[in-house]
């Protein structure tokens, strides 16, 4: 399953050097943010992948050389905004209860370590998966008595940007067995189906022909441990769920509302494929 | 006055359909999923073909498929077999089955089929995300596959 990946991997190369770092032009390069976290951009697939891969990859690696520098310094990361935007939001005191992220939560830096890497996750209390959007507007209209957050609109990527930031670099390790099995279960099955006119699953691009070109495009695995995403495409950060939109969108197919419940599956499903790579988000892509 | 208004539907209902013309629910398969007949009754044309092979809105064919003949159009893909050759790969008759639905010959094929317009799962209007409003059209006409199947018929090596 291993593709070629020579360019690139002579590009890292060519700014390990630059940086006056050691690093040799194998396979297993990584790239690093800011010289200082070291992203794993390529690892074995988890257990329950044996049987359709053998390596899982960040979409980073399929991605241009120049796509791929603008990740690699926070000054050059456009999505880098989003997450200053979000840290003023995280202290602004809003709704009926008169209060802030930061009045429950604190620094961010320290109560969201490791939120990023876990999420899709079992809530217990409402005995369901939850999405980070989901605890998101849970917070805003329990917590802060403040009206929700559009699940996939500008303020909640840019929460989201901000909550990913502080586990950058840290493996995702999403649950998949316990009660989060069944809403697991259900994101596989969707992950094969093949909608639309176009009758094309997830599987046929990102897990049978990533690597491959289809016309301009690189087809990576899909992974979405760089999510937010800031797109050179359209010049913003993006939410996992209107991107999944767009992509069943692109098979002539009726989409799934973000939010729902077969996007949160879906969600589940796709983060538990890239369990063992770190967490990017806001990463670049184009 | 009745009889007249009825005329009229029957026309406009068959104009869809014209004579000749084969409907995505009627093509006849053979058992290794050739299409024998002809789907619109009249002889394909290889240049329109070409064009509707190369163009984004039509077939995008070079999406997934190299194909040298088409060179001046940029960016082919990867996902399916280069088309070189493929009128020497394959009769007319397989070549129509395989653009009209493709899974008939190669079963679990990642090939869309272009003229087909029921059995799928959750379709929607085009690329717009939503439900159809109607019944749903084939990706290509009945002549357009006919040009297709004529151009590809070209591709000699």
């Amino acid at each position: 399953m291993t593709k070629p990946m020579g360019k690139t991997l002579t590009a890292i190369a060519l700014a390990a050097v630059a940086f006056g770092t050691v690093a040799s032009a194998d396979e297993s390069a990584s790239l690093v943010v800011n010289g200082d976290i070291e992203m794993v951009t390529r690892t074995a697939a988890p257990a329950h992948l044996s049987d359709s891969l053998d390596e899982v990859i960040s979409g980073w690696v399929f991605r241009s050389d120049e796509t791929q520098e603008l990740q690699m310094d926070d000054f050059d990361n456009p999505g880098m905004i989003f997450v200053d935007q979000a840290l003023e939001q995280w202290e602004m005191v809003e709704g009926t209860k008169d209060k802030s992220c930061a009045s429950c939560h604190g620094d961010v830096e320290e109560s969201m370590a490791g939120v990023r890497a876990v999420y899709p996750k079992w809530n217990d209390s409402q005995e369901k998966v939850y999405t980070m959007a989901m605890q998101i507007n849970d917070c805003r209209e329990m917590g802060m008595g403040a009206d929700k957050w559009k699940y996939t609109g500008g303020k909640m990527a840019a929460m989201e940007a901000l909550i990913s930031v502080q586990s950058r670099g840290m493996p995702v390790n999403v649950a998949i067995d316990g009660p989060a099995e069944a809403t697991w279960e259900m994101g596989k099955e969707l992950y094969y189906t093949r909608t639309g006119q176009l009758e094309l699953s997830c599987a046929n691009c990102h897990e049978d022909n990533y690597g491959n070109m289809i016309r301009a495009d690189h087809l990576s695995q899909g992974q979405i441990n760089g999510f937010p995403t800031y797109r050179l495409k359209n010049a913003k950060l993006n939410t996992v769920h209107a991107r999944f939109k767009g992509c069943v969108r692109d098979t002539r197919a009726e989409t799934f509302k973000p939010g729902s419940d077969d996007f949160v599956a879906l969600e589940l499903y796709v983060a538990s494929r890239g369990n063992g790579l770190s967490v990017e988000g806001p990463s670049v892509r184009n | 006055m009745k009889l007249t208004s009825l005329t009229c539907a029957v026309a406009l209902i068959g104009g869809a359909a014209w004579a000749g013309e084969v409907a995505p629910k009627d093509v006849a398969y053979t058992e290794d999923g050739a299409v024998e007949a002809s789907l619109s009754g009249v002889a394909g044309d290889a240049a329109n073909g070409a064009i509707v092979a190369g163009t984004k809105s039509k077939g995008n064919c070079v999406a997934c498929h190299a194909v040298s003949a088409l060179a001046d159009v940029p960016f082919h893909g990867e996902v399916g077999p280069s088309l070189d050759g493929a009128g020497d790969r394959w009769s007319e008759a397989e070549l129509r089955g395989l653009l009209t639905n493709a899974k008939l010959t190669f079963e679990g094929t990642v090939m869309p089929a272009f003229y087909k317009v029921e059995g799928f799962i959750r379709p929607g209007d085009a690329y717009t995300g939503k439900a159809p409003s109607g019944p749903l059209s084939p990706l290509l006409t009945a002549q357009e596959i006919e040009d297709v199947v004529a151009f590809l018929a070209t591709l000699k090596e």
